[in-house]
């Protein structure tokens, strides 16, 4: 359906979608300018986008000294990687034994991962947070991670793709002597890679945005992840320093977006497989 | 004045050549089948006739309309897809109304809450819906008519499409591989179907296939497109008695025709041990490189006696007929022979046989694979005539 | 999704029976072992907490003080009375009934747009995707600038052609709208994203044969071939939309705490309010047992939907 010529429809076209890029883009110039710009820049020029003092440094240095950003940076990396490991070395055994062993729970299991897909950490959370407190767990690493070891997500997806390897090649390597556990580390993870890096996207994507469970536990900096550090840092600035704001939102922002336009394609990829399959 | 005319189509894609000039006439109620290897064009030529690709150059009209500009949905031409292209959300009778709704009820007719508000509506969906019940019923798929594509096999599926091609009455009919997704015995069952129907709707048919043998037993006339351009169209017996391109014998016909290279002897004469055929120094030089062509049922096997040495590399046994596959001891060309079964009887790899064959069978091709004029001598007989 | 059974894999056919058996038995056994750090920790996570915020829903404990009685449906009754949870079930309606559609609409309007276009297409999905990969909190407070209502670059932009903006997010009446437009800015991304895929996954074979079947417009053969076999997608994509929307929390913890006035006071909100800040961990509990409620809903009308369509093949 490629046109060669610009006819006037895709003219049109072209700057309905280009007008549209220009809105969905407008905060991150706009984020980028203003961290580059004085108090009284932003007071007087909103709409000019260069700053007329270039104050990047200035801006950077004060974001960076408010809150430890490298704590923030780390802390989020910690955290997100905890929770990914566990989840991807807790869901690929089950969703493997569900797929292609013979057991009697299989099928209520099934029924569980269905009624587990629905409910987020928003429902669980009072009881965990109880939980918690009781064991005098909070503000710790373990708090931040532990309600997220188990993905029933994982599970569903994995297995969904799981189910579709042929039974042959589970099969063939049980023939060649190869235990469940060496079936599943030689055999499946290899053959499994896309829904594993599709599953890592999406979890790293929700677990680095997840605002509600670490502003629950966590009440002392050293275990803020970046949303939360993100919020201790406005707190503490509270006036309209939003030249200093800007630059500590482009520093927390970065490491995703840079992941993102790195590896779109993988994005863009684990995001339709992950979403089509739920 | 003919019911379908292609003029001169050209078709490139990126600078690549898909189709070089192509020029066909079809007859009223004529079954034309475009056969050629894949990526000879003739999906893209069937394309431009229907309206869903336009060609760079060139014309199409249809009785005495020019149809070169219209869009597809202007034009009253209808076709089946190798898929079936049914939508898979409606039912087979909502399918095959499909044609008939968007053209008999007008864009307010067919508003989903409003359309039936609107005057004659009513009228017109009960025409339409009695065109679709005929229809079904001389396809034989009126038990189908609430199944949806998805709950269908794909002969009923493919009946669908046929359905819902035939059922408005279209000017010029195309098919591109109707057949190929079905299972062998469905497709053979299936041809005859398919010129069952062409004859009784009476409407020229492009009929696109790569599988010479749909195009040799159901068409009219076969049109045999080779890289981009159409090389022979003719009745199959002639596209098979009597190629006019190495290509065209080359690709009709099963097992495939020996080609044996040689070169024109002084005498002006080329052949195949015994059986010679004349040239014409008209069209071609002594010493000039040609081809030489046999089918392999004329080709004659001998244990002993005259004919051409040569050594059995394998034979395949089929039944009505056994397949011979030998070396020739002096070129080295492999030559494949047909014979019945009593022929063949007691041949085996490693034999040695003698190869014969008509020199009235032989077809000669010049290097640029044109159809050379030969006449046909019996050995020394009279070899000056040929040349003279 | 429809299919929830399970595929029990063929098992080695041996000749003797108890061979069999025993390798079955064996097979079954693995299969715990396999599965039993996930089932462990669904029953610790999941389970175990579901049912706890049930029970805790008709207590009236409260974190803090020691012991706690069974009120039975006292907490429910006094939800209904409740006008913070009333208006905040109903900006929860407002924010989703804004977000959802217009996102999807939006996303499906773009991806066909970008579908049909040759050009440009990996930088417009880059383009209208970044926000999804963006921290929401972190891109909030962009929006609290560009929306601040006198430094702001909108209003600023608005008094260039003489109208005068509204304070965005400090007004109680613009406050929800303002929010809705960062949630749809968000959202539409991802929708795009699945409407793409959704749209590659349609043979073109069926607009061919919608074309030489007389769909003449472009409407025609959006209404013949694209809208409906976009259905599971649309579907899908509606479901998700409709749930995010409703799990609205960080733009409005970040920019508004529910104010001002309560007016951009919603579901999660009010139960983090209740359990995590008033400490009220009961009553809180039988909020979030409204809020499992809705999800529940949306999914069994999902499902519904999702049962009456074919499924295609």
């Amino acid at each position: 359906m490629t046109s060669n010529g610009f006819t006037p429809a895709r003219v049109a076209r072209l700057a309905v979608l280009s007008f549209g890029a220009l809105v969905f883009l407008a905060p991150y110039i706009f984020m980028i300018s203003t961290a580059g710009k004085a108090q009284s820049d932003i007071f007087t020029s909103s709409l000019s986008l260069i700053p007329q003092q270039w104050f990047f440094f200035e801006n950077f240095a004060k974001a960076w000294s408010r809150v430890s950003m490298t704590t923030l940076l780390f802390n989020g990396v910690l955290v997100c990687l905890l929770i990914l490991v566990f989840q991807v070395v807790v869901a690929i055994p089950c969703a493997y034994a569900m797929a292609k062993l013979k057991f009697r729970a299989a099928r209520a299991m099934m029924v569980l991962v269905m009624l587990g897909l629905l409910v987020p950490i928003h429902a669980t959370a009072l009881p965990l947070y109880v939980a918690f407190d009781r064991v005098g767990a909070l503000n710790s690493y373990v708090a931040l991670v532990a309600p997220f070891t188990i993905s029933v997500f994982g599970i569903f997806l994995f297995l969904q793709f799981f189910r579709s390897m042929p039974d042959d090649l589970i099969h063939a390597a049980r023939l060649d002597g190869m235990s469940e556990i060496g079936i599943i580390a030689r055999v499946i993870v290899p053959n499994a890679w896309p829904a594993i890096t599709a599953f890592a996207i999406f979890s790293v994507v929700a677990h680095w945005n997840d605002l509600y469970w670490p502003l629950i536990v966590v009440s002392n900096q050293a275990y803020a992840t970046p949303p939360l550090g993100l919020l201790y840092f406005r707190a503490a600035e509270a006036g309209d320093d939003y030249g200093a704001l800007m630059a500590a939102t482009l520093i927390i922002t970065f490491p995703l977006v840079a992941a993102f336009l790195l590896a779109q394609k993988r994005f863009v990829e684990g995001i339709t497989m992950t979403g089509l399959k739920g | 004045m003919s019911a379908l005319s292609l003029r001169n189509i050209e078709k490139s894609f990126g600078g690549n050549a898909i189709l070089k000039g192509v020029s066909l006439d079809a007859e009223p109620g004529e079954f034309i089948a475009l056969v050629g290897p894949s990526g000879c064009g003739k999906s893209t030529l069937l394309r431009i006739l229907a309206g869903l690709e336009t060609a760079d150059s060139g014309t199409i009209t249809v009785g005495d309309q020019d149809l070169t500009k219209l869009q597809a949905a202007a034009r009253n031409v209808a076709m089946v897809f190798q898929s079936y292209a049914l939508y898979p959300h409606l039912t087979a009778a909502q399918n095959i109304a499909v044609p008939l709704v968007m053209r008999r009820l007008t864009r307010a007719q067919r508003l989903p809450l409003l359309g039936p508000l609107m005057p004659g509506q009513r009228q017109a969906i009960a025409d339409i819906k009695r065109d679709v019940r005929d229809m079904a019923v001389s396809l034989k798929i009126d038990h189908l008519l609430d199944r949806k594509p998805g709950q269908m096999s794909g002969g009923q599926r493919q009946r669908v499409a046929l359905g819902r091609a035939m059922v408005r009455r279209p000017a010029v009919f195309l098919m591109d591989e109707p057949l190929s997704n079905l299972d062998a015995n469905l497709r053979v069952h299936a041809r005859g179907e398919i010129v069952e129907m062409h004859r009784r709707a009476g409407v020229p048919t492009v009929y696109v296939t790569h599988d010479q043998a749909e195009a040799l037993s159901m068409a009219d006339r076969v049109a045999v497109m080779i890289g981009g351009s159409l090389l022979q169209l003719a009745a199959p017996a002639v596209i098979y008695d009597d190629p006019q391109h190495v290509e065209v014998a080359k690709f009709v016909g099963q097992p495939r025709i020996n080609l044996i290279s040689q070169q024109v002897a002084a005498d002006g004469t080329v052949g195949l041990g015994e059986a010679r055929c004349g040239l014409s120094r008209i069209d071609v030089a002594v010493g000039s490189e040609v081809t030489l062509g046999i089918r392999p049922e004329f080709v004659s096997v001998s244990r002993e006696g005259r004919g051409l040495p040569a050594l059995v590399e394998r034979v395949e046994f089929l039944g009505s007929e056994i397949i011979v596959y030998s070396r020739l001891e002096q070129s080295g060309d492999t030559m494949i022979a047909k014979l019945t079964p009593a022929e063949g009887a007691g041949l085996s790899t490693g034999k040695r046989i003698h190869l014969a064959a008509a020199p009235e069978r032989l077809f000669v091709f010049a290097e640029d694979g044109r159809r050379l004029r030969s006449t046909s001598l019996i050995d020394s007989d009279v070899r000056e005539l040929a040349y003279g | 999704m429809a299919e929830i059974v399970a595929t029990p894999s063929q098992g080695q056919t041996f000749g003797k029976v108890s061979a069999r058996s025993s390798a079955a038995r064996h097979e079954a056994r693995t299969a715990w072992l396999l599965a039993a750090p996930a089932i462990l920790l669904t029953f610790f996570f999941i389970v175990l907490p579901v049912f706890a915020v049930i029970t805790l829903g008709f207590t009236d404990f409260e974190l803090g003080y020691s012991g706690f009685q069974f009120v039975g449906a006292e907490n429910y009754l006094e939800l209904f009375g409740d006008r913070t949870f009333r208006q905040s079930l109903w900006n929860t309606f407002v924010y989703a009934a804004i977000v959802a559609p217009v996102s999807i609409f939006l996303a499906l309007g773009l991806a066909m747009l970008i579908e049909a276009e040759g050009i440009g297409r990996s930088f417009f999905r880059t383009a209208y995707f970044l926000p999804v990969a963006s921290l929401l909190v972190a891109m909030a407070t962009v929006w609290q600038y560009l929306f601040h209502p006198s430094i702001g670059p909108i209003n600023a932009m608005l008094a260039l052609v003489g109208i005068q903006g509204p304070n965005w997010l400090g007004a109680s009446s613009t406050v929800l709208y303002s929010l809705a437009i960062i949630g749809i800015w968000q959202t539409v991304g991802f929708n795009l994203v699945l409407f793409l895929a959704g749209l590659t996954a349609i043979p073109r074979d069926l607009y061919a044969a919608a074309e030489v079947d007389g769909a003449r417009s472009a409407w025609d053969r959006f209404r013949l071939v694209t809208w409906p076999m976009l259905g599971p997608t649309t579907l899908f994509v509606t479901t998700i939309s409709v749930i995010n929307a409703v799990k609205v929390f960080e733009t409005v913890k970040t920019l508004t705490e529910g104010g001002p006035n309560k007016a951009s006071e919603v579901l999660l909100f009010t139960i983090y309010q209740e359990g995590f800040v008033y400490l009220r961990v009961g009553y809180a509990s039988a909020m979030t047992v409204v809020f499992l409620a809705i999800l529940i809903v949306l999914m069994i009308v999902q499902y519904r939907i999702q049962d009456q369509q074919v499924h295609y093949t």
